[in-house]
């Protein structure tokens, strides 16, 4: 099932050129690796790789020098950055913003989705957390409805399409009355807020036993359905989001918690109670027949 | 077009829906089960406990809930096994090869082996079933159990069927492993059902976790209690 | 070629008004006829495309990432500006557009700022509708907050995550016209190319990520909102998928690039703070509000700091030089980011700095803390609270305010920002350069509009905080929907266009060659390894401060890299397949020329204004000198062909409302 690859990957097989990138002004100031004294870490690397959707996929082992103050996906660029040099192809990994807001990178390292450390993304990750001569398995998000392109990186379309059914204000663009014709009790306002934290990155799916999406599909809900503005059509909301839930093939909520443990922006299991209220008590008060 | 109401009930909230009501129920069941079972600790001869199964079997309001009670389990295994099935598949076809599951507010090992232990209860449930309430209600007179007379009325013994059992060393083993898992399948149930039914309220969440641990220790702890102490003073 | 900016005639506060009631229309039958294509879904793109489908035109929406939802609009914090007055302190909507011209010393056009003051309002208006959860007083009114350059509070927030909530409505509008087919979806797809038709925007040639297939797209015209270059400096607060390319496609086909000098240093990153980064990260303008910038008087405590031998806590209170309250008394820690920025290279250039690399200075809270701490204890009736009271009540306050930005801090420091005053030093962030666009926000390529960043029109050579958001929002929800229709009305008479047109053909050749030539290359280095040695030129000599040496230096330094980087770039895998080191390859190739005209850009503007600093054109006190006389203009420069030289035209800035005049926030 493994070992068919191995690389030993050093600093000093990389040249360092931007160290002096912040220094150009002050000359006098050394490199920052002479400055800094850095903790070089040997890491163990347990990878998921696979070519495509079709192939069956394999995990290989790396090995990568590192040091602590990376941030976990900046290890993943030196381990790259040298399969590349040795004209092999890197790893393939959803990242972007790294800065634990736009919810693009993923990744199960060792057993936990975004690793480790509670409340944070992979990209806010940081080598810190590990230890010299650790083994860390990495692998993609798993459910049936986020099906693995290549290597890490899987497809969440299906949260898309949740939103789609019904995420959202039916209001057209310039139909909107004064900002403060709708006042929104500040409690109201901030519990609304905690909701929408979500950044749709689905480590939910990911941690969930069940891969089940509730805790994404009740924060989108719990969002509009706590304001004022959302609440006009908050029965046809859930139904219909509940709904393309379940057709895109997500288990069912069996209240684990798992997803609050690993939820990188924390939110709270109180809004699948939320969900749950407000698709039993619209399923059974609307009045749209269909 | 299916009925909204079909739709709702096979919808995965509605699943959920059905698996707390009936194991809400069956909580409540348990409560009034083990407060009748304690009559077995009388040191009477199993006076009070004989008139107790009797009025039991013959209540026709009793007979009706009880019907229902059954109605209700075999719902909570089958829609539980389906949503076991479902949620099986939902990991796809390649699972982890680590997966540690963290939980916040219950135990994660129970909460994701539910069925595991919903099965062993289930099997529980049929033995005791098969060993107490069929003699009661079907067995032979003479063959399977006595009868005993009480205030002139002749009642099925069947407090002679429970000290037999309870004085068997593996069974009385069985029977109380059984209620351990029990406890495991409640630790997790009890609440779970109130946030499935959408009862999550930060004033009183804190509450019902409480009465809940507190519930699927003491109720377990009461039925596995009785045949210990039989199988105690027996020996 | 004659630049026409095509601003409307009359008085500048009914421009817009007259021009939105007198403009050609399209109608609702018409518009079904009509296919659009966006590229791009951040703020701009985003509501964009929803504007458009919700007003009935067939919309075919791009982006390269797994969903709408995770443009780099998502990262912005601090929030977003409008002239709605509610903290009745005196903002009216020619107050932002004044603040807006003179934060942008006075380097943008008239028209379009006052414009996009005007709709500012209706934004806020629009987003609440959306359900954006913005932070509320306790009587349930929307709350502000001031950013920088401003002595009003007019800006919105929803806690430290402003970006993302707003991306959020926009997703979701965006998402509504999904679901009701009014706007086709297109994810992991990448714009490689435009399509020209007699001279007009007519499509695209895409990549799907996915399968690695080039693919054909035919509209009426073509909107681009693909953000901006910042990530030409390799290191920056931008995300890592922040490129170029789409813009730059452009500019290979006749658009114009205006103003490519003009980059933003946000005054407000976390110093760097290990060799192999990746990018650095923002702390939000907002943290200005409550936080005050210091470094050490004595330049030995600076040493000691840098040292390790000292904390930013042991210094005394009179031995913190608040630098920028000390020499801008009358904005103190909220001057715009230009300002800001050079302040604190200043102070890092004599020595004061507080990072090991010598390049930090303190954003300090304990102030805030205490102030907060003893507001909230009065409004408890606490009378003599204990001073650990007062720090504990304040940090809360500024836990509920910023909690996010402080937590963010932490995780990447590794050192608690409630304890220790945050390190801080100046970092590329916002590019206002960009396609040059007209009033109608299009570019000299008829059918071709540029929205957002990507564009160069609304914030002259500085951007003020939290005007980002707004323009972004302005030009996608109301300022396209309008001005689309003036060219729209005039292909309604142009049936449905087919993708299979020889100017398709060739179009989708020529990619395929760029693309295969980078495959065959068999270079040994990295494409990443190009784009960090592209970005410290860019930084050394191009970056906060700059001079004609060092310019003329790096044009040299980029093209020598450019030819290096085609001989020798290694680009692994296929064409038909997943394959994230040939997306990046395109890009990072549209980097250096882009880097290269950035240059020429700053060697022909002699003069300072905004982010662009020339070191050679300063005061004695170390101001910016403008040079009104002479570069009051928009450069917009033509490089079809980059054998040739960049060919500049100059469109001249007319001030008809506002006296120009130095900038001073003293």
């Amino acid at each position: 099932m493994m070992v068919d690859n191995k690389l030993i990957i050093g600093l000093s097989g990389f040249i360092p050129v931007h160290i002096n990138l912040l220094s150009t002004f002050i000359n006098p100031y050394q490199p920052l690796s002479t400055l800094i004294n850095l903790y070089k870490m040997k890491l163990n690397l347990k990878i998921w790789r696979q070519k495509n959707a079709k192939d069956n996929g394999r995990f290989e082992t790396y090995q990568v020098v590192a040091n602590e103050h990376m941030s976990f996906l900046e290890m993943l660029d030196v381990l790259n950055e040298s399969l590349t040099s040795s004209q092999k192809e890197p790893v393939a990994f959803d990242h972007d913003c790294r800065e634990g807001i736009c919810g693009t990178c993923s990744l199960v390292i060792n057993g936990q989705p975004h690793g480790p450390m509670g409340g944070t993304t992979t990209c806010q990750l940081h080598l810190r957390h590990f230890h010299d001569g650790q083994t860390i398995v990495i692998e993609p998000f798993r459910a049936r409805a986020f099906p693995v392109l290549k290597d890490l990186v899987v497809d969440r379309s299906a949260f898309d399409r949740i939103i789609q059914a019904g995420g959202y204000v039916s209001i057209d663009t310039g139909q909107a009355p004064d900002g403060n014709a709708i006042p929104v009790g500040k409690d109201v306002a901030s519990k609304s807020f905690d909701a929408a934290a979500c950044i749709g990155c689905g480590a939910c799916v990911a941690a969930c036993p069940n891969s089940s999406a509730m805790l994404f599909v009740s924060a989108k809900v719990s969002h509009l359905a706590l304001l004022p503005q959302g609440k006009i059509e908050a029965k046809k909301r859930v139904m219909d989001m509940v709904n393309q839930m379940d057709e895109e093939g997500f288990g069912m909520c069996s209240n684990i918690t798992a997803c609050e443990a690993e939820c990188p922006k924390q939110i709270s299991v109180e809004n699948i109670a939320r969900l749950n209220r407000e698709f039993i008590g619209s399923s059974f008060t609307s009045t749209e027949k269909a | 077009m299916k009925s909204w109401f079909f739709r709702f009930f096979t919808s995965s909230i509605g699943k959920k829906l059905l698996m707390a009501l009936t194991g809400l129920f069956l909580i409540l069941f348990l409560m009034v089960h083990l407060a009748g079972n304690l009559q077995l600790l009388y040191n009477d001869g199993g006076v009070a406990f004989n008139v107790y199964a009797d009025f039991m079997a013959h209540n026709p309001l009793i007979q009706l809930v009880s019907k229902g009670n059954f109605a209700f389990i075999l719902l909570h295994a089958i829609v539980g096994t389906v949503l076991w099935v479902r949620n099986r598949s939902a990991r796809g076809s390649q699972g982890y090869a680590v997966q540690k599951t963290k939980a916040t507010q219950t135990n994660a090992g129970f909460a994701k082996n539910m069925w595991y232990l919903g099965v062993i209860v289930f099997v529980f449930i049929i033995i005791h079933l098969l060993q107490f309430w069929a003699m009661m209600k079907f067995g032979d007179v003479g063959a399977d159990v006595n009868l005993v007379d009480i205030d002139g009325k002749q009642v099925k013994n069947l407090y002679a069927l429970v000290e037999v059992a309870f004085t068997n060393m593996p069974f009385v083993f069985f029977y109380v492993l059984s209620m351990a898992v029990i406890a495991f399948h409640l630790w997790h149930g009890f609440q779970s059902a109130f946030q499935t039914i959408g009862w999550n309220h930060p004033k009183y969440t804190p509450v019902v976790q409480f009465l809940g641990k507190a519930y699927s220790v003491l109720v377990p702890l009461g039925f596995a209690v009785i045949p210990i102490v039989f199988y105690l003073r027996h020996a | 070629m004659e630049l026409n900016g095509k601003v409307p005639p009359g008085p500048l506060a009914e421009k817009w008004t007259n021009y939105k009631s007198s403009m050609p229309l399209v109608s609702p039958d018409n518009k079904r006829r009509l296919d659009v294509i966006v590229v791009g879904t951040g703020l701009a793109g985003g509501a964009a495309a929803a504007s458009l489908g919700e007003l009935g035109y067939n919309v075919k929406c791009f982006t390269f990432h797994d969903s709408p939802r995770r443009a780099h609009s998502i990262s912005a914090q601090g929030g977003i500006n409008a002239a709605k007055n509610y903290k009745n302190d005196g903002d009216s909507v020619h107050r932002l557009f004044y603040d807006t011209i003179k934060g942008g010393d006075y380097r943008s056009r008239e028209g379009n700022v006052h414009r996009l003051a005007e709709v500012s309002v209706d934004i806020i208006d629009q987003c609440v509708a959306q359900g954006v959860p913005f932070a509320r007083e306790y009587s349930g009114m929307l709350d502000n907050r001031s950013f920088g350059g401003v002595q009003v509070q007019r800006t919105f927030y929803a806690r430290g995550q402003t970006g993302q909530q707003l991306l959020i409505g926009a997703y979701q509008a965006l998402s509504r016209q999904i679901s009701l087919g009014n706007v086709t979806m297109y994810n992991r797809h990448e714009m490689l190319d435009i399509v020209l038709v007699d001279g007009k925007a007519r499509g695209i040639i895409a990549r799907n990520l996915v399968t690695g297939k080039l693919e054909r797209f035919a509209a009426h015209a073509v909107v681009l909102a693909t953000g901006g270059y910042g990530n030409d400096f390799y290191l920056s607060p931008n995300a890592r998928m922040c490129y170029e390319t789409a813009t730059w496609r452009a500019v290979r086909k006749g658009a114009l690039m205006a103003n490519p000098c003009f980059t933003q240093i946000h005054p407000t990153c976390i110093p760097q703070y290990g060799d192999y980064q990746s990018k650095l990260t923002l702390m939000s303008e907002s943290l200005r509000n409550d936080g005050r910038v210091w470094v050490p008087k004595k330049k030995e405590d600076a040493e000691a700091i840098r040292q390790g031998k000292k904390k930013g806590i042991d210094i005394p209170e009179a031995d913190r030089d608040y630098y920028l309250e000390r020499r801008y008394p009358a904005f103190g820690n909220l001057v715009p980011r230009d300002v800001a920025s050079r302040a604190a290279k200043v102070e890092c250039d004599k020595g004061h700095g507080i990072v090991p690399t010598g390049l930090g200075v303190y954003l300090d809270f304990s102030s805030a803390f205490e102030r907060y701490g003893k507001s909230k204890a009065h409004s408890m009736n606490l009378e003599n609270p204990s001073a650990a009271q007062v720090r504990e009540f304040g940090v809360k306050e500024v836990e509920e305010k910023y909690g996010n930005l402080f937590e963010m801090y932490e995780k990447i420091t590794g050192e608690d920002p409630y304890t220790h005053p945050m390190k801080i030093y100046p970092a590329v962030h916002y590019t206002m350069g960009g396609l040059w666009v007209d009033y109608n926000l299009e570019t000299n390529i008829p059918g071709l509009f540029a929205l957002g960043e990507c564009n160069f029109s609304d914030h002259g050579a500085n951007r003020l905080g939290a005007s980002a958001l707004m323009q972004g929002l302005g030009d996608g929800y109301f300022v396209i929907p309008y001005t689309i229709g003036t060219f729209l009305s005039k292909e309604i008479r142009t049936p449905k266009f087919s993708a299979a047109t020889p100017e398709f053909d060739e179009a989708e050749q020529a990619v395929r060659e760029r693309l295969q030539g980078f495959l065959k290359n068999g270079g040994k280095q990295s494409t990443e390894s190009f784009h960090r040695r592209l970005g410290k030129i860019m930084w050394d000599y191009c970056g906060m401060a700059r001079n004609a040496e060092g310019l003329t230096k790096a044009r040299r330094m980029i093209q020598e890299l450019k030819a290096e980087f085609y001989t020798d770039v290694f680009v692994p895998g296929s064409m038909d397949e997943y394959n994230p080191e040939l997306e990046k390859v395109t890009r990072v190739a549209d980097f250096f020329e882009l880097g290269e005209l950035m240059c020429l850009d700053a060697l022909q503007r002699n003069e300072s204004c905004g982010g662009h600093f020339r070191e050679e054109f300063q005061t004695e006190e170390g101001e910016a000198l403008r040079d009104d006389e002479n570069y009051k203009y928009v450069a917009a420069w033509g490089w079809q062909d980059t054998s040739q030289e960049p060919e500049l035209y100059k469109e001249p800035l007319v001030y008809e409302n506002i006296k120009v005049a130095a900038r001073s926030y003293k």
